[in-house]
């Protein structure tokens, strides 16, 4: 199997002297092809600040990040966002859709900046939307559907640029346990049958269970690194064939 | 991408059309009043050429009179005969030369009277000042020879006297002169300074010297210059003609004055040039005022969207997209202010020429021009907000509440 992040011996450090803060404090993690990684640890423990760099959002003070191959840490505002725009996708606590602006022109976004010409740029938006279940509401404004049907929306888009890994922050933050278990079944199913790479932030052991891997983060270090038996996903491919 | 940059900012303005709509409003009020304060001041240098051009081309009037700051007085000896006749026999600069003589009268038809100004004159006035006669004839030798009681008529007179009926033939009392209407002068209309210019009548010069003013002399001579050459030299040589014939002393100060219409005609146009040119300057101060509004505006924008900002830089837009982005929607802004402002200027200062009787000159050069500048505008004060909303730190931007 393919490893798709790499990660050695990170570190990052806000401020300087007596106010010197690290964030992370020599972190180490790879992660392959198709995993669905949970990020656990209480707030403060670094966390964030992983899944920030893990997103092109930040670079580490010192150490390595080699995303599909490409060392991150020396790249410059405009090549991070061209990875972020090629490379990642991106899910939010507060789902982040634009405000009165359909489900639909919210999954064209990602491709209006990859400069996917109009027809094609409706279609895949539409695709994605499709295997999220929201066909149907393609026309409708955020304020007009659910919490967990914006959450569904900013999924697709997140998926509709066909991303190397999917981030997703507390995903199911801001939703009932209902709801919290209909995305996340929706994540696992991507995860399962699209192949595609999850990394997730959250601190509720119930969501961290649908992963297949659950990290511990604890004062800006990795304190566990489990693979967990695979009760609901179908098998990680062990031989590096692509899906 | 800029198209879809372009679409993106034409949906942003539309979300929020009505404050879209008060933001561009000071840039649609400061092009519509350049373009009012420059198509009206044309048109008023327009209407003051015309006024100028239709007293007469190349025309230039001797009066009696030192040339005094407030009017020329009155106790200078007038012109005769026999300066006419000078000036047609020793100044080839002049062409066509109409000594004329005027009072005011009132002329009496029938129960209709009316109090109009009686002018003496022959066929050479008419020459020299374009009036066309355009109903009846011309005075004969014979009557400006012989001082036969005829008149013509002004479009005024002949209104109030005639109305709806035919004048030509019939007799008329002009003061206590009885007279006989031979023709009606096609009309001019009003000035732009206000005046009726078709308010008298003319008789032949004989006729008004024996029979109305009781004497001989002529009150101003109209001469119009040959064609090709500078109304400049006519007024020299004709003022060197009579300072000799009134035997003026060398160093002492003319006993009379040479206008040249063209030259007052010159003089008014500049000055309407210079009034254009300033309210339109006052009016471009305007529409960098409505520049700083949108500024503003755009300011709070980005402040306000600064979530979606950290969300589309989370997408992947760069710095570069996001300052075109609300670059784009800030010129967008002030040109679609230009086009409403172009389109509300030419459609006021139509009304304006309309109500102050002027003619309404819209130009090409005006319209362009306060579009650029417009479309400057918002790339002026569009660029500060947008180079704020491009710096924004996409990690701080996605926490932004």
């Amino acid at each position: 199997m393919t490893t798709l992040v790499e990660i050695r011996d990170i570190r990052k450090v806000y401020g300087h002297g007596e106010t010197e803060v690290r964030a992370l404090d020599g972190v180490s993690l790879d992660i392959a092809e198709g995993d669905f990684v949970a990020v656990m640890g209480p707030s403060g423990s670094g966390k964030s600040t992983f899944m920030n760099i893990l997103g092109c959002l930040d670079v580490p003070t010192a150490g390595s990040y080699r995303l599909r191959g490409i060392e991150i840490g020396k790249l410059d505002r405009d090549t991070l966002a061209l990875l972020r725009r090629h490379q990642l996708g991106f899910v939010f606590q507060g789902f982040n859709l634009l405000a009165r602006t359909s489900a639909l022109e919210n999954c064209e976004l990602p491709l209006l900046y990859q400069g996917v010409p109009g027809a094609e740029r409706r279609k895949r938006a539409m695709e994605a939307l499709d295997r999220v279940g929201l066909a149907n509401r393609a026309h409708h404004l955020p304020n007009e559907l659910s919490g967990g049907q914006q959450q569904r929306v900013a999924i697709a888009r997140a998926l509709v640029s066909r991303p190397a890994v999917i981030l997703a922050d507390e995903p199911t933050g801001n939703l009932d346990s209902t709801r919290s278990e209909e995305i996340m079944k929706l994540l696992v199913e991507l995860n399962d049958k699209q192949r595609i790479t999850i990394a997730m932030v959250t601190h509720e052991p119930d969501m961290a269970a649908y992963a297949r891997r659950v990290v511990i983060f604890k004062d800006g270090r990795v304190v566990s690194d489990e693979r967990k038996s695979g009760v609901v996903h179908a098998p990680l491919p062990e031989q590096g064939g692509a899906a | 991408m800029i198209t879809t940059t372009f679409l993106m900012a034409i949906t942003a303005i539309r979300r929020n059309a009505m404050r879209s709509f008060l933001t561009t409003l000071g840039v649609i009020i400061g092009v519509a009043s350049v373009i009012a304060m420059v198509t009206l001041g044309r048109g008023a240098t327009a209407s003051v050429t015309n006024d100028i051009s239709s007293l007469g081309n190349n025309m230039l009037i001797i009066v009696p009179g030192a040339d005094r700051r407030f009017g020329s007085s009155s106790s200078a000896q007038p012109f005769t005969q026999n300066d006419v006749r000078a000036i047609r026999e020793e100044v080839p600069a002049v062409a066509l030369v109409a000594p004329t003589s005027g009072g005011a009268a009132r002329i009496v038809y029938g129960n209709q009277n009316w109090s109009t100004g009686v002018t003496g004159a022959d066929n050479s006035y008419l020459r020299v000042r374009n009036w066309v006669v355009e109903l009846g004839r011309e005075f004969t030798d014979g009557e400006l020879r012989t001082g036969e009681a005829v008149c013509i008529l002004g479009e005024t007179p002949r209104r109030e006297l005639f109305g709806a009926g035919d004048p030509i033939g019939e007799q008329i009392r002009v003061g206590t002169v009885s007279c006989e209407v031979i023709g009606v002068l096609e009309s001019k209309g009003t000035s732009t300074f206000g005046e009726d210019q078709d308010d008298f009548i003319l008789m032949p010069l004989v006729t008004f010297q024996r029979r109305i003013s009781g004497n001989d002399n002529i009150g101003a001579i109209l001469v119009s210059a040959t064609e090709g050459v500078p109304t400049r030299d006519a007024q020299l040589d004709l003022i060197a003609l009579l300072r000799q014939r009134r035997r003026i002393h060398v160093g002492d100060e003319d006993d009379f004055v040479v206008r040249d219409m063209q030259e007052i005609g010159q003089v008014v146009s500049t000055v309407t040039g210079v009034l254009t040119t300033l309210l339109g300057a006052i009016a471009a101060v305007s529409l960098l005022v409505g520049g700083i509004g949108i500024m503003n505006i755009m300011l709070v924008a980005v402040t306000e969207r600064t979530r979606e900002i950290g969300i589309r830089m989370a997408i992947g837009a760069r710095a570069g997209d996001v300052l075109l982005q609300f670059l784009v929607e800030a010129i967008t802004l002030s040109v679609l202010g230009g086009v409403m402002g172009i389109a509300l200027g030419l459609l006021g200062s139509y009304g304006a020429a309309t109500a102050f009787d002027l003619p309404w000159v819209p130009g090409l050069d005006v319209i362009v021009g306060s579009f650029v500048f417009s479309a400057f505008v918002g790339v002026f004060f569009g660029y500060y907000p947008a180079h704020k909303a491009a710096q924004l730190n996409p990690i701080e931007a996605l926490r932004y509440e």
